[in-house]
């Protein structure tokens, strides 16, 4: 039959295995390096500049591409959006790696990572936005937890429990919308405590809504960019409900990326109007504030309406790399590029290598559970047993 | 007013007075911090850098000895920070020139009224004394470095290089000698007065006087009065505040006020959005259920025309081949007729 | 009278203390009412 999905083999000693195996050797090396010598062993991290990469990529970019996960499911689950329930799975799954991954990278950067329930179980710190953050966060990781865990009890056979998390799925789906709306929003609110550091480009009133705004538009494109390279490498796992409505997820998600980003490009827009920065356009931040807004909001938003006009689904995939890139590029520049621009260029941040390295170690440990998780369960086809099922 | 209407205002303040809750001393929400609390006032026209303060600094919180000591002056020709081994560091300022007299400033916490590194830290590490001191709690630190990011003097420190019990460092303005009626160390130790320790209402009122009684030496500000809220270190100077290291675009917010609206927005979002998406949940599904009972009502309808289509179809058969049928009798009968008539015809013929 | 808040600080210590734990009640609270309210719902509308 021309439906059976065919197996491919994936042996032992294939050449992914072998270039994540050397990188986690690698990874495990420089983990040893910063437990045993501290913050300053690995990283270029100073007291002027506290957050490096490992904050700038693996949190603030990670939380923000992992956005699919409440996307998706509030598009499937509360708006009922049917069509688009084969991505539902994978992006729930991507979500629930990505936050690991970023909780996993946040054990490298804080000082005392054993300490980190501390704010919840030893001393509130209520005021700060960040405790905000860290308890969304802690209880969004256990809600994408429990929106995954059918898949695995699934795959383990144990029906009853499963149908007790799939009762579930309304208010975990709602329940994932509330926290993921607040710490979206306040890993921006974050940076409200620092107009004196951030470049008032960057800086606004408006953060914690372009951080909430800007987490839709990368999700959104993360399905579509991960739906892309999934159909590539596993092509094989899925079932044909999940080959045929691909195109109509790329086309949905895609016109509603597209939405996304011109309300995005509009906010931003006021936002230079509230702090009357137009001035500051002239000056060489203004052309890398021009460039990510023309380039990387705009751009996008007019290639994503051409591509879903056209119906031209390469097109699509493409923009939500782009996308994707862009939303990179703002966070970057807000804890990176474009924080502490006062200080003399000597005084600035620039990662060492071994940051980089720890975060490529963190990233190949989430691709290769991805693709430990995807072979097995039934991520991109259903369970024979629950056909229809949910 | 009414006696019922001016009962329940009383009736609300009693209750507003009985609560166990600490109850706000100020008004609408303004706050005037500790209204006893110390500080310190830096005279830098009285500075000559001779960095005992650092020293005495160095001593009384026992920190690890410096990279170059403290009576070596080529240390100047650097603008330096704080950092993990010292609290306080004295920086040179040729702001009259290289032949001019230079002016030098001290640096160390300037232990906020609205401390930004307290609004900052999610596990209360920090805590703002009515003695005036900003004060840091190791033991319940987690290290995110969170009240770095966020001190709009950069000032706190981190042990960057300690694996197990990484701190993060900062001048107390010696709480611990103040409580036992010690001066700071580094007061204590200034030769020239540079350094006055007082209550920050007095200090306030002493530089104001210096700067009344000598307009040409002082520039007319006292650093830190308004600066994000109020500190409680102050400083005059003689030349302009921006050329001696001082950011003089903090503005006067203090820093929990920059993200009260943030956080403000929070019990909002856990309130209203069960209640939206709940009710979006519902209108989709209702949706789906009425477009199914049309779908279904369609169905029914098609099944109801098509039936009555054969029906109508079938009776027309019907009755067209029970007519042929007639039709073929009749003419059956006829033809037997005729053939009767003609046989019996043709007999009598 | 107990002892007074004198810093923004600490009001806000003090007040979004208490709002968290209000917003954990009432998302208890929530979850008990939405049962309540669909709770006579026919089988067939039944939500949730």
């Amino acid at each position: 039959m021309a439906d059976e999905p065919m197996v491919v083999e994936r042996p032992l000693l294939s050449k992914f295995n072998v270039i994540a195996g050397l990188i986690i050797l690698v990874g495990l090396w420089l983990t040893f390096k910063r437990f045993t010598g501290g913050l300053g062993a690995v990283s270029n991290l100073d007291h002027s500049n506290p957050w490096g990469i490992w904050i700038g990529f693996d949190l603030l970019c990670g939380v923000a591409l992992a956005a699919g996960g409440y996307t998706t499911a509030a598009a499937v689950e509360i708006f009922n959006m049917k069509k688009f329930h084969a991505a539902v799975r994978p992006a729930i799954l991507t979500g629930f790696l990505g936050y690991s991954m970023v909780v996993f990278a946040l054990l490298y950067d804080v000082g005392r990572p054993w300490r980190l329930p501390y704010p919840f179980a030893v001393n509130q710190g209520v005021t700060s936005v960040m405790f905000e953050v860290g308890a969304c966060v802690a209880l969004y990781l256990t809600v994408l937890f429990l929106e995954f865990s059918p898949v695995a009890l699934e795959w383990l056979g144990a029906k009853k429990i499963r149908a007790v998390v799939v009762r579930l799925t309304i208010l975990l789906t709602i329940l994932g919308v509330v926290l993921s709306t607040l710490h979206q929003s306040s890993l921006g609110a974050m940076y409200l405590l620092v107009p004196s550091k951030l470049h008032p480009l960057w800086y606004s009133p408006y953060l914690p809504v372009f951080f909430f705004v800007s987490s839709i538009a990368a999700g959104l494109s993360m399905v579509i960019f991960e739906g892309s390279l999934s159909h590539r490498f596993f092509k094989d796992k899925m079932d044909d409900e999940h080959r045929k409505s691909a195109n109509d997820i790329v086309l949905g998600f895609g016109k509603g990326c597209s939405m996304v980003l011109a309300a995005y490009f509009a906010i931003k827009v006021f936002g230079l109007a509230l702090g009357n920065n137009w001035n500051l356009l002239g000056t060489g931040y203004g052309l890398w504030f021009m460039v990510e807004m023309l380039g990387f909001v705009l751009l996008p938003c007019l290639l994503y309406a051409i591509g879903v006009r056209e119906k031209n689904v390469t097109l699509i995939k493409w923009t939500a790399l782009w996308t994707v890139l862009g939303i990179v590029i703002n966070r970057l520049n807000i804890v990176l590029i474009c924080f502490n621009w006062q200080l003399p260029a000597d005084q600035r941040y620039f990662p060492h290598w071994m940051e980089i390295g720890i975060s490529v170690f963190v990233i190949t440990v989430g691709i290769v559970v991805f693709r430990f998780i995807v072979t097995r369960m039934p991520i991109f086809f259903e369970h024979p047993d629950y056909k229809e099922a949910h | 007013m009414s006696t019922s209407r001016r009962k329940f205002l009383k009736w609300l303040t009693a209750a507003g007075a009985a609560s166990a809750l600490p109850s706000v001393a100020e008004g609408h929400g303004h706050f005037t911090g500790y209204s006893d609390s110390y500080g310190v006032l830096h005279d830098t026209t009285l500075c000559v850098g001779c960095r005992s303060c650092e020293k005495a600094c160095n001593e009384v919180n026992d920190l690890p000895a410096p990279d170059r000591p403290f009576d070596d002056p080529t240390v100047l020709s650097d603008v330096r920070r704080t950092d993990e081994k010292a609290y306080t560091v004295v920086n040179r300022y040729d702001v009259n020139g290289p032949s001019g007299s230079p002016v030098f400033r001290k640096l160390q916490c300037n232990h906020c009224k609205e401390p930004a590194c307290a609004s900052a830290c999610f596990v209360g590490a920090f805590t703002k004394t009515p003695e005036g001191a900003v004060v840091y709690d190791a033991s319940v630190c987690v290290g995110c470095r969170y009240c770095l990011m966020a001190c709009p003097f950069d000032i706190p420190a981190y042990e960057y290089n300690k694996a197990l019990e990484p701190r993060v460092m900062k001048c107390t303005m010696c709480h611990p000698r103040v409580a036992e009626g010690k001066l700071p160390g580094c007061v204590e130790a200034c030769p020239m007065e540079a350094l006055t320790f007082g209550k920050r209402d007095d200090l306030i009122t002493i530089a104001r006087e210096r700067i009344r009684k000598y307009p040409d030496r002082y520039i007319d500000h006292v650093y830190g009065e308004t600066e994000v809220g109020g500190t409680n270190w102050l400083y005059i100077t003689g030349a302009p505040f921006e050329t001696l290291g001082f950011r003089t675009d903090l503005g006067v917010t203090p820093a929990p006020e920059l993200t009260s609206g943030a956080l403000a927005m929070v019990p909002v979002v856990i309130g209203v959005w069960p209640a939206l998406l709940g009710g979006i949940y519902i209108m989709s599904q209702r949706k789906e259920k009425i477009a199914n009972q049309e779908k279904a009502a369609a169905v029914k309808d098609a099944i109801n025309t098509t039936q009555a289509k054969a029906d109508a179809a079938l009776k027309a058969a019907t009755e067209k081949a029970k007519n042929e049928k007639d039709k073929a009798v009749e003419k059956a009968v006829k033809k037997a007729l005729d053939d009767a008539a003609k046989q019996t015809g043709g007999g009598e013929a | 009278m107990s002892e007074s808040i004198h810093t923004l600080q600490e009001f806000m210590l003090q007040t979004k203390g208490i709002i968290y734990l209000l917003a954990i009640g009432y998302l208890a609270g929530f979850v008990w009412f939405w049962r309540f309210l669909h709770g006579r719902d026919k089988k067939e509308d039944q939500i949730g």
